[in-house]
């Protein structure tokens, strides 16, 4: 693959530069990533890898004729912002990506330029340290909506919707009794939300088990300690252009046509690692 | 359209007071609950343009209003159920829907008007006391305007940035209060004067995003004759 001139290299990874498709996805799934990686792929094969679920997990820009992808710890690019129509328009992810979520970072960036005492964190630090036990920091708005933002564009996928994975779909089902109720209470949770906010599928660390949480503002369940799997974004701007006041269309919308129960997945396999969700069935000899 | 509009003021008026009295007692007298109903706007919805849209003015009364007016009189139904049978922890758990939804009602009935399309006075500074009472307090209306432009920008979420009269102390104050906060929840000898709402209903889709712009812009269409009627009504 070349790289393309329009895109930077940062040098921790210049000996990094022949990847495959298979080697982008690999390195977004570890942890402390702070690279630079760019690539040029031609559209049509950067479109086939959205289809494919590695929209979220790779971001890009187009420069002229070539797609450069780019790889960021902390900022997302959708990749192709018509990927989600006709469910969540180009024109909301133009805005709510390129204005409201850039917004939260650049200022986020602006205050921790001024604010040596946060530095060096991850972004999950960030966030917890600035809640700073309830009594938020000034830097937790930015900080937190960072986060949010990242971790909703990841909740969803094009072609998104119908019923999680047999494991998540499983330990929902534990939790919940069945799928359709956890669908009525994710639905009852966000008509219900008072003001700005989000609402969440989250493995609650100390009961061990799957809930629906309503958040207010910024406020993530990871400052709690709870692992989020699923998030949609109930601020006015995030279904404001597409939906006006009419909440159950997009909700339903969301949980239909949007919501990546692959992200899900693949979130709670890694929470599994931190939480003990039951005894293993060792088949008897 | 005037005289409807200030029965239904009465009416809200009366329903307040009346909730205040029955929530004193373990129980209660048979009594029709009071239900409230959209206030028309003193204009039409295409009146505030080129400043707000008369989509938004639309949505904003017909859907979001009305809609915390529909929330508001179920919870208040169910409160008075909830209040015959004694069950005290269902009326508790029903404050905070009361508090939003009748909140909702109360400013935005209060901001339909605030707002006047401009060939009827809106964004005319205030003369009188009122005038004198901002330069007092803030200096001058542009430092007012600065303040309140300011506080409504910075607000973090849904909320309202207002102009408040303490009644008390006679003073003017700026506030912004979270969610559909009434002013009173920030201090209960508040009165507001002008409320603007910054929920992102109140603006997006024409401003998207540039809440400045629309808090720099609503001033032509504010009706600060409105506004000296209230301060001049508390401070005579």
């Amino acid at each position: 693959m070349r790289v393309s001139r329009h895109c930077k290299l940062l040098p921790c990874c210049e000996e990094t530069k022949d990847f495959t498709q298979d080697s982008i996805i690999g390195i977004t799934q570890g942890e402390d990533i702070c690279l630079w990686v760019c690539f040029v792929l031609d559209l049509k094969s950067a479109k086939e890898a959205i289809k494919e679920g590695c929209m979220l997990e790779s971001v890009g820009f187009l420069a002229g004729d070539a797609l450069c992808l780019a790889l960021l710890a902390q900022e997302m690019l959708v990749l192709v912002q018509d990927a989600l129509e006709p469910y969540m328009s180009q024109r909301t992810l133009e805005i709510h990506w390129g204005k409201h979520h850039r917004g939260y970072l650049e200022g986020l960036n602006k205050q921790l330029e001024n604010n040596n005492s946060l530095y060096g964190y991850t972004m999950d630090e960030l966030v917890k340290v600035t809640y700073n036990n309830g009594n938020p920091l000034p830097e937790f708005n930015n900080a937190a909506q960072v986060w949010n933002h990242d971790f909703f564009w990841e909740s969803m996928q094009p072609g998104g919707g119908k019923i999680p994975g047999h494991g998540v779909l499983l330990q929902i089902e534990k939790d919940f009794g069945s799928f359709t109720n956890f669908r009525e209470k994710f639905i009852e949770a966000a008509l219900t939300l008072f003001g700005s906010g989000w609402i969440w599928l989250a493995l609650k660390t100390k009961e061990k088990r799957l809930a629906v949480i309503k958040t207010s503002n910024g406020v993530t369940p990871i400052v709690w300690g709870d692992i989020p799997i699923i998030s949609l974004d109930m601020w006015e701007h995030a279904y404001y252009l597409d939906y006006k006041n009419d909440k159950v269309k997009y909700v339903n919308m969301f949980l239909n046509n949007l919501v990546s129960w692959n992200a899900a997945t693949a979130r709670m396999a890694r929470a599994e690692a931190f939480v003990n969700l039951g005894e293993p069935k060792i088949p008897v000899a | 359209m005037a005289l409807r509009t200030l029965i239904t003021r009465k009416t809200l008026g009366l329903g307040l007071q009346s909730e205040a009295r029955n929530l004193g007692f373990g129980f209660r007298h048979a009594r029709e609950l009071q239900t409230f109903s959209l206030p028309d706007l003193p204009y039409d919805y295409s009146a505030l343009e080129p400043v707000i849209s008369g989509e938004i003015m639309q949505l904003h009364h017909q859907k979001h209003h009305q809609a915390y007016i529909t929330n508001y009189n179920k919870a208040l139904e169910q409160l008075e159920e909830a209040m015959a049978k004694g069950d005290s922890s269902t009326v508790v758990k029903l404050q905070s829907a009361i508090k939003f939804n009748g909140g909702g009602h109360i400013n935005h009935s209060v901001f339909w008007k605030n707002l006047s399309p401009i060939h009827e006075g809106g964004g005319e500074p205030p003369k009188g006391s009122l005038g004198w009472a901002i330069d007092t307090n803030f200096g001058s209306l542009e430092a007012l305007v600065k303040n309140i432009n300011t506080e409504g920008a910075a607000l973090q979420g849904s909320g309202w940035v207002w102009l408040g009269l303490d009644k008390e102390m006679k003073k003017l104050v700026v506030e912004t209060t979270a969610n559909q906060d009434p002013l009173v929840t920030k201090g209960a000898n508040l009165v507001p004067l002008l409320g603007i709402d910054v929920w992102e209903h109140a603006y997006y889709l024409q401003y998207k995003n540039v809440r400045p712009d629309y808090l720099k812009n609503i001033w032509k269409v504010l009706n600060w004759k409105y506004a000296s009627e209230v301060y001049e009504k508390e401070c005579p």
